[in-house]
């Protein structure tokens, strides 16, 4: 039984036009799946979909999972400025009414795990972007998520740093056994995180394909050098093409 | 260095050609005192002077905080709801462009003919009222978006949206609010000071009205000297008080 289900979905913002579809997508228990697309295309549209954030103007939106259980990365890291790394990361906790002592715990739990344990009282004004981004996750991580939507969570950081965090969120996704939704413009990005890369049309975006990635987990920096690695983004950058030119 | 030594080369020249000048062409004192002049009024009256420059000081910060009180507190129910944002807005705007001065006989009527000191602090603070309210109205509608999303996400309601989220967010435009409307309070006394001046609310504005009616040229040129150095102190002041409150803020 999958997690989350697009049936035929359309968004249609009243004055800018149609955002999105209709389109289909079904997100299974533990799946990684990538969406990639050109710029515009409504990738961004589908993700607050999934995440509940909003209704589509037409079509279905079924999710299984539960308010408390989905958490959503954006590109920018989105933190308050005037709370504590620590203080970021328990918010949704806090929210959720869960005990402060308790919430600062398990914050500092989820700080250990993206590898900033030490920055637990910095502010964000303090850290780095990648730091940021991972203070980002850690809050998207603290509530225990049975679906992680990240939108384009790596896009403003440099080549090393999103490296490097690729390969952190796949550890994490492997250990915590959440599904995960990707949205990137990155195709080489798409095809590292994800199991299954669904190829998007320009905007209003519909479904253009999909490729699956059929590779051992864990991965690490040597995957991108198999030949399975090339394979799939050469077909995934030829379905993006074939989308783009129809 | 010549950032520094720019602006003081130039008050040195004025003040010199001011001084010569005076000395040269005959100016009665009455007209144009020389600067020499001048500070010997300020030195000698340096305790009428510091004592009025309070007064008006006094009132001034007075104002401020009445006007942040209703400010904020107005602020924050045009924030939390539309209908009366639409109500108020047409009133807020037309209290700031009607002049402070067409509106002050009212007050001096209001406020009782014995009572001055209450009428210049009322419309002082009407003058430093709109800075604040639109400063604050204007922060508590400007939380990231993204953020919104994630209070959305995470089901958070409406008292915990604001405590956690709007307020913290409408800090740095508040203090931005504070310290434009601290300038216009002085600014706003003083005016109110020369429609209801005397009594209990003897300032700076009272004394160069006083000097100026005993053509005390020289006096008044005093009196206008403090009142710009205290609301350049006041200035820094605050520009201090903002910077420390951002740094407190956002933790650098």
């Amino acid at each position: 039984m999958s997690l989350a289900r697009l049936s035929a979905a359309k968004v249609i913002y009243p004055g800018r036009g149609a955002a999105l579809g209709p389109f289909d997508l079904s997100i299974e228990p533990r799946e990684a799946v990538a969406l990639v697309g050109p710029s515009g295309c409504g990738k961004s549209t589908a993700l607050r979909l999934l995440a509940g954030l909003e209704t589509p103007t037409r079509g279905m939106v079924d999710l299984i999972v539960g308010k408390g259980e989905t958490s959503v990365v954006f590109q920018s890291p989105t933190l308050a400025p005037w709370l504590s790394t620590e203080a970021n990361v328990a918010l949704p906790l806090i929210l959720a009414g869960v005990r402060h002592s308790e919430a600062r715990a398990r914050a500092g739990a989820a700080l250990e795990r993206v590898g900033l344990d030490e920055a637990r009282s910095a502010r964000p004004a303090q850290l780095s972007g990648g730091m940021a981004m991972r203070v980002a996750l850690a809050r998207a991580l603290v509530t225990q998520p049975r679906l992680l939507l990240l939108d384009e969570p790596f896009a403003a950081l440099d080549e090393i740093t999103r490296r490097r965090l690729a390969d952190d969120l796949l550890s994490i996704w492997a250990e915590t056994g959440a599904a995960m939704v990707f949205v990137t413009h990155n195709v080489e990005e798409a095809i590292y995180v994800a199991g299954r890369v669904v190829v998007m049309t320009p905007g209003p975006g519909r479904f253009a394909g999909e490729i699956r990635v059929e590779a051992s987990s864990p991965r690490s920096e040597g995957f991108r050098l198999t030949p399975e690695f090339r394979v799939a983004v050469e077909a995934t950058s030829k379905r993006l093409s074939q989308a783009m030119a129809a | 260095m010549t950032r520094i030594l720019a602006p003081w080369v130039l008050i040195i020249a004025i003040l010199a050609v001011w001084e010569v000048g005076t000395m040269l062409g005959h100016v009665p004192a009455y007209l144009l005192p020389a600067p020499t002049d001048i500070l010997t009024a300020f030195v000698q009256n340096l305790p009428l002077l510091a004592a009025s420059g309070w007064r008006t000081l006094e009132m001034s910060l007075e104002a401020l905080a009445v006007a942040c009180v209703f400010a904020g507190l107005l602020a924050l129910s045009v924030s939390l709801n539309r209908t009366v944002d639409r109500a108020v807005r047409p009133i807020a705007v037309a209290l700031q462009v009607t002049p402070i001065v067409a509106i002050a006989p009212l007050f001096v009527i209001w406020m009782g003919v014995d009572h001055p000191e209450r009428a210049v602090v009322a419309l002082a603070a009407i003058v430093a009222f709109f800075p604040v309210f639109s400063g604050a109205a204007r922060g508590l509608a400007s939380a990231d978006p993204d953020l919104e999303r994630l209070f959305d996400l995470y089901g958070a309601g409406r008292l915990q949206r604001l405590a956690r989220l709007q307020l913290p967010s409408a800090v740095p435009f508040i203090v931005e609010g504070a310290k434009v409307a601290s300038g216009l309070a002085i600014i706003g006394a003083v005016v109110a000071e020369w429609v209801a001046g005397g009594g209990g609310a003897q300032g700076l504005a009272w004394r160069i009205l006083e000097a100026g009616n005993q053509l005390q040229t020289a006096k008044m040129f005093a009196a206008i000297l403090a009142l710009a150095l205290m609301a350049a102190a006041v200035h820094l002041a605050f520009v201090w008080l903002e910077r420390r409150a951002l740094v407190w803020w956002r933790g650098r």
